[in-house]
């Protein structure tokens, strides 16, 4: 017994070691176990705290990320939305849910490739067929308009911007309703004209013009720009206004796609009209 | 001031840093600097070696808490304390260490601190990425993180020393 104690006393420093080592292995091992245990639950309360501080600072450098999840949830809340569904009949139904039927479909995508400077400026979106875009289908931003698909592969999209002389949107002013089409002159990634307002349509700087709705390729009323200018020349019937975009086009990242469920429906019957 | 105010300030302070600081720095998965066992280097000579013990252990623990690594770091820290006695016998000095002091660049200077550092900083490090892997598949990357983390810890640990150069 004496002899062990001596033992213990001279070699205390590597028992003291081993002991501990062991217990640090276990609790390694059975980490899970441990952690339902009262001890590290109020010490949890103590470390919590600190965390909260910490990630109040360290949440700036997730914004990135953040931020695209929040538009994807955007996205899909707007596909909840009463102005993306359109009323099938009239209101005899029982239930709300049938009353309502989708008519315009959301999706949101990135701008991969971008260009303003040039007559003829194409933007490209990382989504293509297999997530559900298609030709023609209008591409928009909380800002306003962007542009229209012009073909898609499986992967990606091209879309013809809203700076490119050979696109036309049907366009009005919001305050009176009177429309005209919208078309970019080349000469500022800021600016676009609005033609074909009769002369007689009073206009100030500052009124809203909004999509018509009358293609079958943007839903109305999304925002296109405000009048910056309003040009009138001899002779002519029409106004040549100026308009500031409401998109800045420099800085686009993501964008929304709009899909108009009735397209085919509408253009069929249309067709069936003109022949 | 009172040698064990100071190592308790030392203690809560080198925990603070770690966790709010050090411990969101992974750059390319390799570095992660771990600057809290400068408490372990800088216990006075005199401290009995079951009071080292106990006390890496509680510091290995406090920064487990934080990280939900239970038991990995406190295993790394009591290892390095079985090992500092050694370390600090081998580097003795030929009339000893004075009394009062710890081995710290302020008392005993830059070459002396750098080797103590190193060699126990690379036991730490060994130690804890060992257990963090929990296995030898991969080894050549565990020797990867070992290298750029003892790299980055010792800078960290010698800045330190120099931003509070005082005895």
């Amino acid at each position: 017994m004496k002899n062990l104690l001596h033992f213990i006393v001279r070699f205390h420093f590597t028992i003291l070691f081993i002991v501990f080592e062991i217990f640090c292995i276990l609790l390694l091992v059975n980490y899970n176990n441990y952690q339902k245990s009262e001890f590290l639950n109020s010490s949890n309360a103590i470390s919590g705290g600190i965390y909260q501080k910490v990630s109040s600072v360290t949440d700036y450098l997730s914004l990135a990320k953040t931020n695209e999840e929040l538009n994807r949830e955007n996205v899909r809340l707007r596909n909840l939305l009463h102005s993306s569904y359109k009323l099938t009949t009239d209101s005899s139904f029982v239930f709300l849910d049938t009353i309502y039927k989708q008519q315009y479909i959301y999706r949101t995508a990135k701008i991969i490739n971008n260009s303003v400077n040039k007559q003829l400026n194409y933007i490209t979106l990382n989504k293509g067929r297999i997530h559900g875009i298609e030709r023609e289908m209008a591409v928009v931003t909380d800002n306003g308009v962007v542009g229209v698909v012009k073909s898609v592969s499986d992967n990606f999209a091209s879309v013809i911007s809203v700076l490119n002389d050979r696109l036309r949107i049907s366009a009005k002013l919001k305050g009176n309703n009177y429309h005209g089409s919208l078309i970019w002159d080349g000469v500022d990634y800021r600016k676009a004209m609005l033609k074909d307002i009769p002369f007689h349509v009073k206009i100030a700087k500052g009124d809203t013009i909004v999509t018509s709705g009358y293609s079958a390729i943007f839903p109305e009323g999304l925002k296109l720009g405000v009048v910056d200018k309003v040009m009138t020349s001899s002779g002519s019937n029409f106004q040549n206004i100026k308009i500031l975009l409401s998109n800045d086009f420099k800085s686009l990242s993501y964008v929304k796609v709009v899909g108009d469920l009735m397209k085919e429906e509408r253009l069929k019957l249309e067709e069936e009209a003109t022949e | 001031m009172n040698i064990i105010l100071k190592n308790i300030i030392r203690f809560v302070v080198l925990v603070f840093i770690q966790v709010a600081i050090l411990n969101n720095i992974q750059v390319s998965g390799f570095v992660n600097p771990y600057m809290y066992i400068l408490f372990i280097l800088l216990l006075p000579f005199e401290i009995p070696n079951w009071l080292l013990l106990i006390l890496s252990f509680f510091l290995g623990f406090s920064i487990d808490i934080f990280s939900g690594t239970i038991g990995m770091h406190a295993s790394a820290c009591v290892f390095m304390a079985y090992v500092r006695p050694y370390v600090l016998n081998y580097l003795s000095l030929r009339d000893g260490y004075e009394v009062g002091t710890y081995p710290g660049i302020a008392y005993l200077g830059f070459a002396w601190f750098f080797k103590y550092a190193l060699t126990l900083i690379i036991a730490h490090h060994s130690f804890l990425f060992v257990a963090e892997a929990f296995s030898f598949a991969n080894f050549s990357e565990t020797i990867m993180r070992i290298i750029f983390s003892t790299f980055f810890t010792l800078t960290l640990i010698i800045t330190s020393q120099f931003l509070m150069f005082k005895k």
